[in-house]
């Protein structure tokens, strides 16, 4: 059982917002975590060698973290049925300032006699969004 | 560039993967989780789950395993250094529970050309021990052309 009554949203509707703060330590730690250990999120030699405007996080660290306003939205992760994102930009992460993403969550679409929601996520870095097609559908 | 034979092409499934509860712990503070489900047993078996759970992305270790191979195939000769990650989607049929022994087998779905870059699509799909599917994760990689 979930607290939300599907009967109550409506498209449009603002599911939450949440800043997160990515630092070289965010992406080490995610590159222990997940096992992506491709140096050009950790190196600014490699970043620069291969022609990036830095370090850069893992695309899959900004989609992991995104979609958690979905995740707290609804109170389990295990509701999550599908999740699909583009990478469209890089999040460049300063070496001392770090980068802040910040995301936000809309109601895009009611199935109610399926009782699945689907949540459209809109996630920036410096104005500039950096994720495309963020669509989460949410079991309620 | 890629080799448009590959189209089709499906790999043998991984070893099993055993997912470590504490395992899920350390990704879901890497993606910043704070939801009880991927962290604390009692609130993840008082929602019924038989363990702590993993967050929608953890997947995406299972499929590594996997693409892992397609990119040491020399008939596939996707050069690793030139890839960048287009898109990604999980499609879950239920979460994945600590304690799941999980075995992966991936599909290249398409593979097309585009001004000089190849786009690969990969279909993994993730089964559990019981060979029920648990999750499809189907990811696109961009290999950029030489220069």
């Amino acid at each position: 059982m979930t607290h939300i009554n599907i009967a109550s949203l409506e498209v449009g509707q603002e599911i939450g917002k949440q800043e997160f703060w990515f630092t070289r330590d965010s992406l080490v730690r995610y590159a222990g975590a997940s096992g992506d250990f491709n140096n050009i999120h950790y190196r600014d030699d490699v970043a620069q060698a291969v022609g990036l405007p830095g370090v850069l996080a893992h695309g899959m660290l900004t989609m992991g973290a995104a979609v958690q306003v979905a995740v707290d939205w609804v109170g389990d992760a295990g509701r999550i049925a599908d999740y699909q994102v583009r990478f469209t930009k890089p999040v460049v992460v300063d070496a001392r300032e770090g980068a802040v993403v910040l995301v936000s969550g809309k109601i895009a679409e009611i199935d109610a006699e399926n009782k699945i929601v689907r949540v459209d996520l809109t996630a920036t870095f410096n104005d500039t969004t950096v994720l495309g097609k963020a669509q989460v559908r949410v079991r309620l | 560039m890629v080799n448009p034979n590959v189209q089709g092409k499906k790999y043998p499934a991984t070893q099993p993967y055993l997912v470590g509860r504490e395992k899920i712990r350390e990704f879901a503070h890497a993606v910043k989780s704070t939801n009880p489900m991927n962290l604390d047993v009692f609130a993840a078996q008082a929602a019924g789950y038989d363990d702590i759970i993993a967050p929608p992305t953890f997947a995406v270790v299972i499929q590594e395993r996997s693409l892992t191979t397609v990119l040491a195939d020399p008939e596939a000769g996707i050069e690793f250094s030139r890839v960048v990650h287009g898109d990604q989607r999980f499609i879950h049929e239920r979460p994945i529970v600590a304690g799941d022994e999980l075995v992966s087998e991936l599909e290249v779905a398409s593979v097309k050309s585009l001004g000089g870059n190849s786009m690969v699509t990969f279909e993994t799909k993730i089964f559990d021990v019981n060979k029920d599917l648990v999750c499809t994760a189907i990811s696109t990689l961009v290999v950029r052309g030489a220069e």
